[in-house]
């Protein structure tokens, strides 16, 4: 009996053991959480399976928020083959700690140089590539027509354009800006936009990678203009999530919504159609500084700990395809990075394809651009602006304490 | 022989062994997921350490950084107007508690009501007043919308939203207080309250010299929870504000689970310091419960 007992485990074992090596097998951890983007997985899963029929993904979908703190542990512990992440300096901590996988030879082997150069200095460090970028969108302004029409005014030029429409708004009882900071990152979108609008594109990256002190008078001339529009933003923004705010824009208690592309779904589930959300390019502040906009990618890296490096660098292959591209980014309503790949026929990611292809240079967003423990002091600066203008120089002073911490 | 030895071991120290060896398995358990981490975290605190990579030794700079940092000292205020303001509980449920003591029909309906919101998760108790606030459809903003003529929304005022989400946490700590006080009351000796109605006690003083002497048990449970409760605040505070507006609501413990484990903190080390600081200032409360339960104990 217990001979059996011990041959029955033994046989388990050997069948357990087997299942974990077998051929053609690569693992997949990723945070596709929401329906679209659920969906957009499952397609580019089983179009790689069509197209490499020797290999099968096994894929774990992860919470959205949670992924977050669980990637620094399967990293480290238990590491998939392929795991989902963002570009820029989002992804240092893990290069710096020898965690992802040099993939040079991935972009060498498949053009991707060329095909996805929009992105490449976005996944470049050490002058070596980390992963493969398969999907971005644009942020700008989405309005509701309607209330623009109902007030009287038209799309503005310019920011002193926009400023001026913001008092009529007032005096309609509207909303002109709104948000939802109690999240932080929505407020991040605004102050990006304002500083690249007022200081420059180089001039924002520096103040992320903590070459610029907050101190800096420019600093201050971005939070002056931000000072202009405050009377005019949503009294109660920390109080209330990002779709709260969307509602609000639905609703027409408010007027625009510096936003991602993403949001378009919320908007439109709340019943507004293509007729009245508009969309437009944050409005230029100081004239004649070259046009930057916000881009934030998405990612693909492979661990160094994976198990099955060959057919993970063939997956990563396929998911910086033109093809594959194409057809993913066409259910997630984003655009691709590979500029063989087609945008999909919607009014919005057309927008967002020229605003972006016309763009002098793309910010990765506030909160990947500047490491970690900084951008949540920022955000949390910007949303004490917010509520108290009056205090921006204690806040630029506590920042620049912060900053003198994170990048020493 | 060597087996008469071993028999003769076991015979002679089973009395003093047994017990030894029933504790053990809880004792391990408390070793390893207790004692072990307590000391493993002062430890990292003297690192600065990102969680992936090389730890580097700073002595003590993580304290020296955290008594010059404005969000420990936020921190810190806010724990303890928690622990003043936590302590209400007390007195509520001890209300509550002696209003609920009588023999109605569907007493225990009504109890049972009371007792609802210790029952369900602190998450949904959360959701309950962020909603309860909120601009817009909650019903606050209207009520002080009506009296001063400003919807405010307390969670998105720094002034008031810490009292924001200690009111929604002393709802259910008035419950389980309550409960503790409603066993407290069934042990009530029927002579004494005899005695003092011949006596011609009434009310208050019934209640004073009678009723809250016999229920100090109870009150001491009462008062261990709720400065434990206070203390260990962190759900209500993750749910309803996320620490803010710009951090107006941390306690010490989410400044922790923010600097050490979120999505924008990797700083194992600072993280660590503030768990000891916490650690710390647990142990007074805890050491002081501890004195005070051994004294009784000597005493009875």
């Amino acid at each position: 009996m217990r001979s059996l007992k011990a041959l029955a485990g033994l046989a388990l074992g050997v069948s357990l053991f087997a299942t974990a090596a077998v051929a053609g097998e690569i693992i997949l951890n990723s945070d596709q959480s929401d329906p679209a983007p659920k969906k957009a997985m499952e397609e580019l899963i089983a179009g790689f399976q069509k197209a490499n029929p020797g290999i099968t993904v096994k894929w774990n979908n992860f919470d959205h928020e949670g992924y977050k703190s669980a990637i620094r542990n399967f990293l480290t512990a238990d590491a998939p083959d392929v795991a989902a992440w963002y570009a820029g300096n989002r992804m240092a901590p893990f290069v710096k700690a020898g965690l992802f996988e040099d993939v040079s030879d991935v972009w060498k082997n498949n053009d991707l140089d060329s095909q996805l150069k929009s992105a490449a200095a976005s996944m470049t460090m050490d002058g070596k590539k980390w992963g493969v970028p398969y999907t971005y969108y644009q942020w700008g302004i989405y309005y509701n027509k309607d209330v623009y029409k109902k007030v009287g005014v038209t799309e503005p030029k310019n920011w002193t354009e926009f400023v001026a429409n913001c008092e009529k708004f007032k005096a309609a009882g509207i909303d002109c800006v709104t948000t939802g900071s109690k999240a932080l990152w929505p407020i991040a979108g605004i102050f990006d936009y304002i500083n690249m609008r007022t200081n420059g594109y180089e001039f924002h990256m520096d103040l992320t990678a903590g070459k610029v002190k907050w101190t800096d008078p420019k600093v201050k001339a971005t939070f002056a203009e931000w000072a202009k529009i405050i009377p005019y933003t949503t009294a109660n923004h920390a109080a209330i999530d990002w779709q709260d705010a969307a509602t609000l824009i639905v609703q027409g208690k408010a007027a625009n919504y510096v936003m991602g592309n993403f949001s378009v779904d919320t908007f439109k589930k709340g019943g507004m159609t293509n007729d009245n959300l508009g969309f437009m390019i944050f409005p230029e502040i100081t004239a004649g500084i070259p046009r930057a906009e916000e881009a934030p990618t998405d990612t693909f890296h492979i661990p160094s700990g994976a198990k099955n490096k060959a057919d993970a660098k063939v997956f990563l292959a396929y998911v910086a395809s033109a093809e594959a591209q194409t057809k993913m980014n066409a259910i997630l309503g984003q655009l691709p990075v590979n500029n063989k790949a087609t945008a999909a026929d919607d009014p919005y990611i057309k927008a967002g394809f020229e605003e972006l292809s016309s763009a002098y240079a793309l910010a990765q967003f506030f909160d990947r651009d500047a490491p970690a423990d900084m951008a949540k002091a920022g955000m949390e600066g910007f949303q004490e602006f917010m509520t108290k203008p009056e205090k921006i120089d204690a806040i630029l002073e506590r920042l620049q304490k912060v900053a003198d911490k994170v990048y020493k | 022989m060597a087996q008469a030895t071993q028999v003769g071991f076991w015979k002679k120290h089973q009395r003093s062994l047994a017990p030894w060896l029933f504790l053990a398995p809880g004792m391990l358990m408390f070793l390893i997921y207790v004692i072990y981490p307590i000391f493993q975290s002062i430890g990292i605190s003297f690192y600065e350490w990102d969680g992936l990579g090389p730890k580097t030794y700073i002595g003590l700079q993580n304290y020296k950084d955290l008594f010059d940092d404005d969000s420990f000292h936020t921190s810190l205020i806010n724990n303890f107007i928690w622990l003043m303001l936590y302590l209400l509980a007390i007195p509520a449920g001890l209300a509550v508690a002696l209003f609920l003591n009588q023999t109605v029909t569907g007493i225990r309906l009504y109890k049972s009501l009371f007792f609802f919101p210790f029952v369900i998760s602190q998450v949904v108790v959360g959701l309950i007043f962020t909603w309860f606030y909120a601009p817009g459809f909650g019903i606050l903003p209207h009520i002080i919308n009506f009296f001063t003529g400003t919807p405010t929304a307390i969670l998105a005022d720094d002034r008031y939203a810490t009292y924001g989400v200690i009111a929604a946490g002393l709802w259910p700590q008035t419950a389980y207080c309550m409960i503790l006080y409603l066993t407290g009351l069934n042990n009530i000796s029927a002579d004494q309250v005899e005695a003092a109605r011949m006596d011609n006690a009434k009310g208050l003083k019934m209640l004073w010299y009678i009723i809250i002497p016999q229920l100090r048990p109870a009150t001491f449970i009462a008062l261990v929870v709720t400065v434990i409760g206070a203390l260990r605040s962190f759900d209500l505070i993750s749910v309803m504000t996320v620490g803010g507006p710009f951090g107006s609501t941390r306690v010490l413990s989410y400044f922790m689970y923010e600097q050490a484990l979120s999505e924008y903190g990797t700083a194992m080390g600072y993280g660590a310091a503030i768990a000891v600081v916490l650690f710390a200032i647990m142990l007074v409360f805890i050491s002081m419960f501890i004195v005070r339960m051994l004294s009784q104990e000597r005493n009875a």
